[in-house]
């Protein structure tokens, strides 16, 4: 099993993250489900969102403590809680962020990043100072995982977003190309 | 169709398919999306109901009642602080004998303040003669809604029926979820048609005054009897809904690895899901242990349970509410059950507001169970999971 942990900002979109990527894993056939540490949202407060895929039938339901992967939507989280809390070391991050991979420091065998916010803003998701960004480090993760392909990103977007879905598919595109990825 | 669907939307499309002609529902988290999905398929036309906002949960019972005295199969939902201000309502829409069935998600009771999830409100609601069917997927949350009019509207129980399902575990949870077509659901599900209704054209009375010598007792007694009949109509319809659906959740009581398990662990919920994991690596590791889950509550599968109970070395029951001052609802009725038999029960009280119910803290469970069938009991109950306990 495969269990997914996402980072974000209220209004950044993170609980349709989690949702898109599990119905992007569930068209290709995996077992999935997804859900939300529901806080009591504010917009801009951190919000935390779990995936987990597998091959069989998923049944545990308690939230996520050691997660394979992390997606961090939102760079100022890094140093706002910790994003890596309970991480297996041979998983994966990926941070929504202007940085390369070289310049975090963290003890996990892969370390992505993509500037989502910028690419979310040319498609003109969300405002400038709150760019909703799901969509876009959905590529990103697509490429940086392998975990589930472009194309099922796409149609799962297309299946979840009911507004402006050219725009988050080109986004979804656009960070598949141009995310950053470092194995140590 | 297999659709990724959240324990909420499980319910709605449950109340759609069931065709439910009257919903009244007023909104509070976690139910809310369940009448938000409800009230968007009725706008869209693809829900052929009526949907009647009012000011308050009180209100949405009594519009219910109400309406299914007509004659008509109505729905609703509601958690926590709004189901405990419907308590008068309930009483009177089993009382009036209403097959009314409403979607609980299953909320903590404040103070303090919280929107998690445990059992209190539902348990608390134990004795409005309503039954109470708690769910452990959402699958089971929208298969549960159908297969609870078939129950509830059996002329031989006539209860009103709640649908339970934990706030956000499964209330806010997507997993994929097999929707079935509305021929099928039309099939298992004949028309509602009762034969006591309000109806100008032949007058009756209802919920009229008896005095203490007049059939108030004979009335409460019948009621009694629905209920305790509703117990073989339980697992009849969960038969039922297998030859027609392929799908069974056991009617009553659902079990796991229970074939030579001398420990056992009762539970009610969605924790049973994640309990059946740590039943299978405890049973890896010749750990002789196996999982009961109660999905009536209301009514109780005593008797059933007992025969599925009586030859083990020990039994656990983990409850998800509590009763200030002694143990909680389920450990009471497990140990009912199992009266006059030298078995050591012993009940856990956690997971309260949402308090998360790991995989760690049931295998803990699981070896007290073990250590209690070798050593014998150490105590009737405990609280686990408490800040600060170095045991748990």
């Amino acid at each position: 099993m495969l269990e997914i942990r996402f980072h974000g900002r209220g209004g950044q979109g993170a609980v349709i993250a989690s949702e898109i990527l599990a119905t992007a894993a569930f068209m290709e056939g995996k077992y999935v489900s997804s859900f939300p540490y529901f806080g009591v949202e504010r917009r801009g407060a951190p919000v935390t969102a779990f995936t987990r895929i597998d091959s069989r039938p998923i049944r545990v339901k308690t939230q996520i403590y050691s997660p394979d992967h992390v997606i961090v939507l939102d760079h100022s989280l890094v140093n706002a809680v910790n994003v890596i809390a309970g991480m297996k070391r041979d998983g994966l991050i990926l941070i929504n962020t202007v940085k390369n991979p070289e310049d975090f420091l963290f003890d996990i065998k892969t370390v992505a990043t993509v500037n989502a916010s910028e690419i979310a803003l040319k498609h003109s998701l969300g405002s400038h100072s709150a760019p909703i960004v799901n969509t876009s480090i959905l590529g990103a993760y697509a490429a940086a995982s392998g975990v589930v392909s472009l194309e099922s990103v796409k149609k799962a977007i297309g299946e979840v977003v009911s507004r402006m879905v050219d725009e988050n598919i080109a986004s979804a595109e656009e960070a598949y190309k141009s995310v950053k990825v470092m194995k140590r | 169709m297999i659709k990724m669907l959240t324990g909420n939307y499980a319910s709605a499309w449950g109340a759609k398919l069931a065709r439910a002609r009257v919903v009244a529902a007023y909104p509070i988290t976690p139910q809310t999306t369940i009448v938000e999905k409800i009230a968007e398929f009725i706008a869209n036309g693809e829900f052929d109901g009526k949907y009647i906002r009012v000011e308050s949960e009180h209100s949405a019972m009594a519009a219910c009642i109400a309406a299914e005295n007509t004659g008509v199969r109505t729905f609703t939902a509601t958690s926590s602080h709004g189901l405990a201000l419907m308590h008068e309502m309930l009483h009177w829409a089993a009382g009036a004998r209403l097959p009314i069935v409403m979607s609980v998600v299953n909320r903590a009771l404040g103070p303090p303040w919280s929107i998690w999830s445990d059992q209190q409100d539902t348990i608390s609601q134990r004795d409005t003669g309503w039954l109470q069917i708690y769910t452990e997927n959402n699958q089971e949350v929208l298969d549960s809604i159908i297969m609870a009019y078939r129950i509830a509207e059996n002329e031989n129980v006539l209860l009103p029926i709640m649908v339970i399902e934990d706030a956000f575990i499964l209330s806010h949870t997507m997993e994929p979820v097999d929707i079935p077509s509305q021929e099928l659901v039309d099939k298992f599900l004949p028309e509602y048609d009762p034969k006591y209704k309000l109806d100008p054209s032949s007058p009756m009375g209802f919920g009229s005054l008896v005095m203490p010598e007049g059939p108030f007792m004979e009335y409460k007694f019948k009621g009694h009897e629905a209920m305790r009949s509703a117990l073989k109509i339980i697992d009849e319809v969960d038969s039922l809904f297998k030859e027609n659906f392929g799908r069974s959740y056991g009617g009553s009581i659902d079990t796991y690895r229970i074939d030579g398990a001398d420990y056992i662990l009762v539970i009610m919920g969605s924790v049973a899901s994640t309990g059946k994991e740590v039943v299978d690596k405890l049973r890896e590791n010749g750990k002789n242990v196996g999982l009961v889950r109660i999905r009536s509550f209301r009514p109780f599968p005593h008797e059933r349970l007992r025969e599925i109970l009586k030859n083990r070395r020990a039994v656990g029951i983990f409850d998800r509410s509590y009763t200030f001052g002694y143990g909680g609802a389920l450990f009471s009725e497990v140990r009912n059950s199992l009266y006059g038999l030298s078995i050591p029960v012993k009940g856990y009280i956690g997971g309260l507001g949402g308090r998360d119910i790991t995989l760690d803290i049931l295998e803990k469970i699981f070896n007290d169970i073990i250590k209690i069938g070798k050593e014998g009991l150490d105590r009737d109950y405990e609280w686990v999971g408490l800040i600060g306990d170095k045991r748990w």
